[in-house]
């Protein structure tokens, strides 16, 4: 990592007491920056202020996923100060806090563990000496707890805030102890996040919330049929309801797809969905008004013929002499789906010359400030660092707010006044207007010994490209690594493994989804394992601990899943059991469900059994919360409604035709958390891959049925 | 002008009689804890009391509550200590929070009707209330808590 450094500044308020700042600074220190939001090289994380107050830094946008609680926690725990002593501070994009200003892979601890420890520790260790210095006392005699550095022999002790001045003379210490995991007070204990008490009464300030003087409301009609442009509108009777302040083209950006749209704005969001009905728009839809889900379907079937390009070869799967007894063939196939956050996609902005503000629920504070080439800057004509943006509170993000295309067409909204403007996307919008999360369709071949191991595993994967949509330049001729995600990285010890990826053109949007891609390519494999086991009259937990002879994070995973789910004692007849795991670059999990068939032909899921490896963790409780929530979150892509295409438009409009999970659907679910050392791993995704394929293979233990196609009817198996 | 008493105080509105009580009470009057999350009656992330019925603000006009009494999320309690949102603050049932407006008013409501409710009672009171992050099995827990601490609390 960078150097762990401090920064002393005046306060700017009566010029007699000083803050310190800690933080990792990035290469210059030179820099004489006097605000430090405008440092660029040094970034804040802890401001101690000679008022005693402590102020620590969240990067990470806080989404449902905690981060709220567990970045600081990082910090925290080190410096030893407990959470009431702390004011918590969420970034809001300034270039201090640097490109990772982002929530979004389950990356935000495992990415910050090592680093934000040390920025703790750094500053415990600078106030220790601060205060052996000042007492004329060896540091090692002293010690940190509760924001004070306290003298054993005497029992003296000043507060970090009585030590800033002398803390802020001294260079903080190069390779900074950090503490034994055994006197942890915060990391890996039951803790409250601080966030929860603002949202069970209303206060918590979501992008939705945010009220400014004068502020209009915006809401934009889109071309139904995705892909359509604008020929004409006509506003005339839109503009005669009272309220109605402009009504003009808009453009949205979404990867590498524009589109222009029609925005009502007014002077509240109802007025402007009234006179969005009144629009009478023209579109040109000619070439997009054929795309209907089933021939698309057709098409990517059709495309399994096809070799694609090849992503691992491992062994020679080409050149095995297998009987054809011994080998079996399926065809696995997985839909669109929307994101469906609860708080629908919003954004307000202000434009005021050659400057922006911007209030948002962003997974991407650091996409709407930067620099880069797929930065907001790029596609509203405004220097970087002529915007500025406040981080709100996001009421669900799951992908969705990675991208920053309502972002985009709420500046060009507000370029049309000077007034500050809230855009809000329906739910209606939200459901028929993507992005989405894209199809997969799988092709499994595999192979069996004469005495019934595996010798040979093929995955194809055909659709269309996540890095396509986001990139019109992406190379064609390259596997997008982003669809064959996780496949052939798994522990299981293939003798031969060969996996594929045939690109599907597409018009539509794509999107990364909760777990991304895993999300649909574990589902095929996980459950052609188990028909291999089937087939080789094996145990499917067996099966695949047959293939992981070496100790692995895998193997871990799945003792403790046959440990706690008691797999080895049988079910009744009627009921059964099945298990699935999942290793891509969110982390690690695994989940054994069980289920009762009833004679009504549904389906009862009576408990699922989940493990998460994470290597360290931060805050079990929300572990647990966490890896529950993902698993509802699989219960819906697996069994209600998809998102279907006929004529070119989405089929589906809203809650009662793209159904999500309610409660009396959901089953017990029991977490078991391992977090025995080795690298840290996410929390927010790895729940969700493997529950799909563990129930599908649960119902055929239960049924004799295979399930091939997401989604399935739960009711009628 | 429309009357309307919310937490308690009296408002006068000038809107259109159609306007629905959601954007009525975001919008016009400023509370924000009501949350927009289908406008069709789907979700719950709107819900209210009406004269101390849970209803869907998003399918309300403005004009059937014109002189009622009206409680969102923010007059529920006078501190954040219904016992609801105290069990909820207990076993942090919100992940990113935004339906609970809706939950806690929609618990509310089956809590007086109900003050021992067995897990199917709370399953049918509560299926009307969507939460996306998947919180349903703390929902569900902390109602049951709240029932407790309510035997031995004074509820609002």
């Amino acid at each position: 990592m960078n150097q762990v450094t401090r920064r002393s500044f005046l306060k700017n308020s009566g010029g007699a007491g000083i803050a310190l700042w800690l933080g990792i600074s990035t290469w210059d220190y030179t820099d004489k920056t006097s605000n430090i939001y405008e440092s660029k090289n040094f970034t804040p994380y802890i401001i101690v202020d000679s008022d005693g107050s402590i102020t620590i830094f969240n990067t990470k946008p806080e989404m449902g996923q905690g981060t709220f609680q567990s970045i600081p926690a990082l910090i925290a725990e080190e410096f030893e100060v407990s959470f009431d002593q702390i004011t918590i501070k969420q970034s809001n994009g300034e270039p201090a806090f640097g490109p990772n200003q982002r929530a979004g892979g389950s990356a935000s601890i495992r990415t910050s563990y090592s680093d934000l420890r040390k920025v703790g520790a750094s500053a415990r260790e600078v106030f220790i000496l601060a205060a052996s210095t000042q007492w004329q006392v060896d540091a090692s005699s002293c010690y940190a707890e509760n924001g004070k550095v306290i003298h054993k022999p005497t029992n003296r002790s000043l507060t970090y805030g009585q030590l800033v001045v002398e803390a802020s003379k001294l260079d903080l210490p190069k390779e900074p102890k950090l503490k034994d995991p055994k006197d942890f007070k915060i990391l890996g204990k039951m803790a409250s996040r601080p966030d929860v008490p603002l949202k069970t009464c209303g206060k918590a300030e979501f992008g939705i919330d945010v009220r400014l003087p004068n502020m209009l409301y915006a809401s934009v009609e889109r071309c139904p049929v995705i892909g359509g442009t604008l020929k004409s509108f006509d506003a005339t009777d839109a503009v005669k309801i009272a309220g109605v302040e402009k009504v003009a083209g808009v453009e949205r950006v979404i990867g590498k797809y524009h589109s222009v749209g029609v925005a009502v704005i007014a002077n509240s969001y109802w007025t402007a969905v009234q006179a969005r009905k009144k629009l009478k728009i023209e579109w040109d839809t000619a070439s997009f008004e054929t795309f209907n889900t089933p021939e698309y379907e057709d098409h990517l079937r059709a495309l399994a013929s096809q070799d694609g390009l090849l992503d691992k070869n491992i062994g020679s799967v080409d050149s095995l002499q297998l009987q054809p007894q011994n080998t079996i063939e399926a065809f696995y196939e997985t839909p669109m789906e929307a994101h469906h956050p609860l708080e629908t996609l919003n954004c307000v902005a202000q434009v005021s010359g050659d400057q922006v503000e911007i209030w948002v629920s962003t997974q991407v504070p650091s996409n709407v400030t930067g620099t880069g080439e797929f930065d907001l800057h790029k596609y509203i004509g405004v220097a970087p660092e002529n915007i500025k943006m406040h981080t709100k509170f996001i009421g669900g993000g799951f992908g969705r707010r990675l991208y920053i295309d309502f972002i985009i067409e709420a500046v060009n909204i507000a370029k049309l006044t000077d007034k500050p403007v809230k855009l809000i996307w329906s739910r209606e919008d939200a459901t028929e207007q993507g992005p989405f999360r894209p199809m997969t369709f799988s092709q499994l071949k595999g192979g069996l010994s004469e005495d019934g191991k595996l010798l040979s595993f093929q995955h194809k994967v055909i659709g269309p490209s996540l890095m396509e949509s986001r990139d019109g330049n992406f190379d064609k001729t390259k596997v997008d690594s982003a669809m064959v995600e996780g496949i052939g990285v798994q522990a299981y010890e293939f003798p031969n493994l060969k996996t594929s990826y045939v690109r599907a053109d597409f018009h539509i949007p794509v999107a990364s989804w909760r777990s991304v891609t895993s999300s649909t390519v574990a589902f095929p494999p996980e459950c052609f394992l188990d028909e291999l086991a089937y087939k080789a009259k094996k145990d499917p937990m067996d099966f695949r601990l047959e293939l992981l002879s070496k100790p692995s994070d895998t193997k871990r995973v799945l003792l403790k899943l046959r440990e706690m789910s008691h797999w080895d004692e049988p079910l009744p007849k009627g009921s059964g059991r099945g298990v699935a795991q999942w290793e891509f670059f969110a982390g690690l999990g695994g989940q054994v469900v069980e289920v009762t068939y009833r004679p009504d032909k549904s389906i009862k899921i009576d408990k699922v059994y989940a493990v998460i490896d994470l290597g360290e963790v931060v805050n079990p409780d929300n572990v647990v919360h966490q890896v529950q929530g993902a698993i509802v979150m699989a219960l819906g892509a697996a069994t209600k409604p998809c998102i279907t295409f006929k004529n070119g438009k989405v089929e589906q409009h809203n809650f009662y035709d793209d159904l999500l999970v309610r409660m009396y659907e959901v089953p017990e679910i029991e977490v078991a958390i391992l977090a025995e050392g080795g690298p840290v791993k996410g929390v927010g995704e790895p729940g969700l891959p493997p529950f799909a394929p563990a129930l599908a293979n649960a119902i055929f233990a239960a049924t004799g049925k295979r399930i091939r196609k997401l989604p399935f009817d739960i009711n009628n198996i | 002008m429309i009357s309307l008493i919310v937490n308690q105080k009296p408002y006068q509105v000038e809107v259109d009689p159609n306007m629905p009580l959601l954007w009525v009470i975001r919008d016009v009057i400023g509370l924000t804890g009501t949350k927009y999350g289908c406008g069709v009656a789907q979700c719950g992330a709107c819900t209210v009391h009406l004269n101390g019925e849970a209803v869907r603000s998003c399918v309300t006009r403005v004009s059937r509550a014109s002189g009622q009494k009206i409680v969102t999320i923010e007059g529920l309690s006078e501190n954040n200590n219904h016992p609801l949102q105290l069990t909820w603050q207990e076993i942090d049932v919100p992940q990113c929070g935004y339906c609970h407006s809706g939950q806690i008013m929609s618990a509310a409501v089956l809590l007086r009707e109900n003050p021992n409710p067995t897990d199917k009672n709370i399953d049918e009171a509560m299926s009307g209330n969507i939460c996306r992050c998947g919180t349903y099995l703390r929902i569900r827990k902390a109602i049951h808590m709240a029932a407790e601490r309510q035997k031995t609390h004074t509820i609002l």
